[in-house]
C-alpha cells in the first residue's frame, strides 16, 4: 500500500503536464530520482559552483603569470604524447604476445595484471623508495655494479617526470593490453591460416590483417587512456610530490595544489585551463560510445 | 619422444626473450613491497636482494598498533571496509534502477540522462576533486564517512549504469512482455526477471565500485583529514610527513592493504573480464 502511495505521489510531483504516463513509466522516473539527485547534488552543483569561481579573469592573468602553471601544461602534454603513445605501442605488441596458447604465458598473464588488481599508494611508494639515492635498492645495485653513485633520481625533473610516467605506465598496460588482447581475438583465425599459405612474414600479417582490423579500437583506446591520464593524480602525486621545486606537477596535481594553498579561484582557473584538451576527446568519445 | 624442431626452439627463445623482462618489469615494485615487510629495519635499509634475517615481526607490530604512525590501524582499516562496502551497495541500487528504467521503462528524457552520466564518466575525477572539496564543505560533511561515500558514488554510478544498461539491452523484449501478459507489475518484473538475470554483471558492477572506493586516495585525502576517520590509503600516505619514516612498517601495511583487493579481483575475475572489458571498449 505505501508503494502505490508513494508512486502516485511522486506522479503528481514529477509530471507537471497532464499528459498521462503510463504506469511503467511513472515507475522509471521514480527508479531514476536516486541517481537524479545525486547527479544534481554532486556534479551539476560542484561544477557550476566551480565555473562561478572561475569567473574572474584576473586569476587567469595570475596562472598565465605563474611558472608552474606554464611548467605544468608542458608536463601534462608530455605526459600524454610521450606517456600513452609508448604504453599503447606496447600494450599492442604484448597483447600479441599474451594470445600465444603456451602453459607459461597463460601464468604469466595472470601475474601480469597484479599492478592492476593492486592499489597504487602502496606500489607507488614502494618505487619512491626504490629510488632514494641514499638507501635506495637501485642506487645500492648501481653502487656494487659499477662502484658509483647513481644518479639523484627524484630530485632532477627530468627523471622524476619520466619516472612518473613509467609508474604510470606500469599500473595501467595491463589493462589496456587485456583490452587490445579481446580486439585480436576477435580476428578470424582463417586469415592468418590463408597468410601463412600464402607465405606472409609477421610483418605482413600485422600491417595486412591484425592492424586494419584493430586500428578503430586502438585509436579509442588511445583518446581513453589520454582523458584518463589528464586526472592521473597518484603517479605524480604520490612519486614526485610535484617536486623538485614544483617542476614536475601536471594540471591534476596543479589543482591540488593550488587548493592546499587555499587559492581556491587560482585551481578551479586551472582547470577550466584543462577543458579545450577534455572536452574535444570528451565529445568524441560521446560520439563513440552513446549509441 | 620427439624432438623440437630447430624452428621451435627459436620460437620459444624468443617468446621467452619478451616473457622474462616483463616478468621482472611486473614483480619489482611488488618484490620490493614485500621484501620491506619481511625484513628488519636494519635489513631493510641496506639496499639487498633478500634479507638476512626475513621476519614477520613487522606484521605483528602494524596488527598490534604499535607504532605512533599506526595507532589507529584497526579503525583506520574498518574505516575503508565500510566505506568499500556502502559504495559498493549503494552504488549497485542506484545504477540498476537506473539502468532498468533507461533500458526498459523507456521513460520520456532517459536518453539524456545516460549522455549527462557518460558525460560525467568521461570527466577525470581529479578535476572534479576541487570543486567536490567545497561542495561538501558547504553540506557540512567535511571528515565524515559519508563525504567519501556519495562522492565516491557519484564517481561510479555513471560506468555503472552504462555497464548494465549495454548489458541489459542485451535482454529479450519478450521477457517482459510475457511477463506484463501475466500481469507483473513493472516492479515485480525487476524484482523477479531483470535481477536474476542481470545476476553476472551485477557482480561485475558491485566488484568495480568496491575496489574504486578501496584505493581511492584523492578524494579520501581531500575530504578526510581527522585520524579517527580516515581510510587506510590516506593513512600511508601521511607516513610521509616525517623525515624518518618507518618504511619497512609503511610497506607492511602497504602490504595488508593491497591484499584484500587483489583477492577479490582474482576471486571475481571471470566476472570482471567478462562484464567490463566488453563493455570499457566497444569496437
Amino acid at each position: 500500500m505505501a508503494i502505490t502511495l508513494s508512486a502516485s505521489d511522486s506522479a503528481l510531483a514529477e509530471a507537471p503536464r497532464p499528459v498521462l504516463l503510463t504506469p511503467s513509466q511513472v515507475w522509471g522516473i521514480v527508479m531514476l530520482a536516486p541517481y537524479l539527485l545525486i547527479f544534481l547534488a554532486f556534479v551539476v552543483y560542484p561544477v557550476g559552483y566551480g565555473l562561478w569561481l572561475a569567473r574572474d579573469p584576473a586569476s587567469y592573468v595570475a596562472l598565465y603569470n605563474d611558472p608552474i602553471f606554464a611548467r605544468a601544461a608542458v608536463n601534462t602534454l608530455i605526459f600524454l604524447l610521450v606517456g600513452i603513445n609508448l604504453k599503447m605501442v606496447i600494450a599492442l605488441f604484448l597483447s600479441g604476445f599474451f594470445i600465444q596458447q603456451r602453459g607459461w604465458i597463460k601464468w604469466l598473464s595472470v601475474i601480469f595484471i597484479l599492478p592492476w588488481a593492486v592499489p597504487s599508494i602502496p606500489t607507488i611508494l614502494s618505487v619512491r623508495f626504490m629510488l632514494n639515492p641514499e638507501w635506495g635498492m637501485v642506487n645500492h645495485l648501481i653502487f656494487n655494479l659499477t662502484g658509483d653513485d647513481g644518479p639523484n633520481w627524484l630530485n632532477d625533473p627530468t627523471i622524476a617526470l619520466s619516472m612518473a610516467i613509467g609508474m604510470h605506465i606500469w599500473k595501467s598496460l595491463p589493462f589496456w593490453t587485456l583490452i587490445l588482447m579481446t580486439g585480436r581475438l576477435a580476428i578470424s583465425q582463417d586469415l592468418f591460416e590463408a597468410a601463412e599459405v600464402d607465405g606472409a612474414t609477421w610483418w605482413q600479417k600485422f600491417r595486412f590483417i591484425t592492424w586494419p582490423s584493430m586500428q578503430m579500437l586502438y585509436i579509442t583506446c588511445t583518446l581513453l587512456s589520454m582523458i584518463w591520464t589528464l586526472g592521473d593524480f597518484n603517479s605524480v602525486y604520490l612519486l614526485t610530490g610535484g617536486g623538485p621545486a614544483d617542476l614536475t606537477h601536471v594540471l591534476s596535481t596543479l589543482g591540488i595544489r593550488y587548493l592546499r594553498l587555499d587559492q581556491l579561484s587560482l585551481a578551479m582557473a586551472s582547470i577550466v585551463c584543462a577543458m579545450p584538451l577534455v572536452l574535444p576527446l570528451v565529445y568524441f568519445m560521446m560520439k563513440r560510445l552513446s549509441r | 619422444m620427439k624432438l623440437p624442431s630447430l624452428r621451435e626452439v627459436g620460437t620459444e627463445a624468443r617468446l621467452l626473450l619478451i616473457g622474462i623482462p616483463v616478468f621482472i618489469w611486473t614483480m619489482i615494485p611488488i618484490y620490493h613491497m614485500f621484501l620491506f615487510a619481511i625484513s628488519p629495519k636494519e635489513d631493510a635499509f641496506s639496499g639487498k636482494l633478500w634479507p638476512d634475517h626475513p621476519t614477520l615481526h613487522n606484521f605483528s607490530i602494524v596488527f598490534h598498533q604499535q607504532h605512533y604512525f599506526l595507532r589507529d590501524f584497526w579503525v583506520q582499516f574498518g574505516n575503508s571496509v565500510v566505506i568499500a562496502v556502502a559504495v559498493g551497495a549503494l552504488t549497485l541500487i542506484i545504477a540498476t534502477c537506473a539502468a532498468y528504467a533507461i533500458s526498459r521503462l523507456r521513460v520520456p528524457g532517459s536518453r539524456i540522462v545516460m549522455n549527462l552520466a557518460l558525460f560525467t564518466y568521461f570527466i577525470p575525477a581529479a578535476f572534479l576533486a576541487v570543486p567536490m572539496y567545497r561542495t561538501m564543505g558547504k553540506y557540512g560533511l567535511l571528515n565524515n564517512d559519508w563525504s567519501l561515500i556519495l562522492a565516491m558514488v557519484t564517481i561510479a554510478s555513471p560506468y555503472a549504469i552504462w555497464v548494465l544498461k549495454q548489458a541489459s539491452d542485451k535482454l529479450p523484449v519478450e521477457l517482459d512482455e510475457a511477463a506484463v501478459m501475466d500481469g507483473a507489475s513493472p516492479l515485480q518484473i525487476f524484482r523477479l526477471v531483470y535481477v536474476p538475470l542481470m545476476m553476472p554483471s551485477l557482480v561485475a558492477i558491485g566488484t568495480y565500485a568496491v575496489l574504486l572506493a578501496w584505493n581511492e586516495y584523492l578524494y579520501a585525502f581531500l575530504l578526510l583529514s581527522n585520524d579517527k576517520a580516515i581510510t587506510l590509503p590516506v593513512a600511508l600516505g601521511n607516513f610521509l610527513a616525517a623525515d624518518d619514516s618507518p618504511w619497512e612498517l609503511l610497506m607492511t601495511t602497504g602490504f595488508i592493504y593491497a591484499l584484500p583487493p587483489a583477492a577479490v579481483y582474482y576471486a571475481f575475475k571471470r566476472y570482471m573480464v567478462g562484464g567490463l572489458t566488453a563493455g570499457a571498449v566497444k569496437s
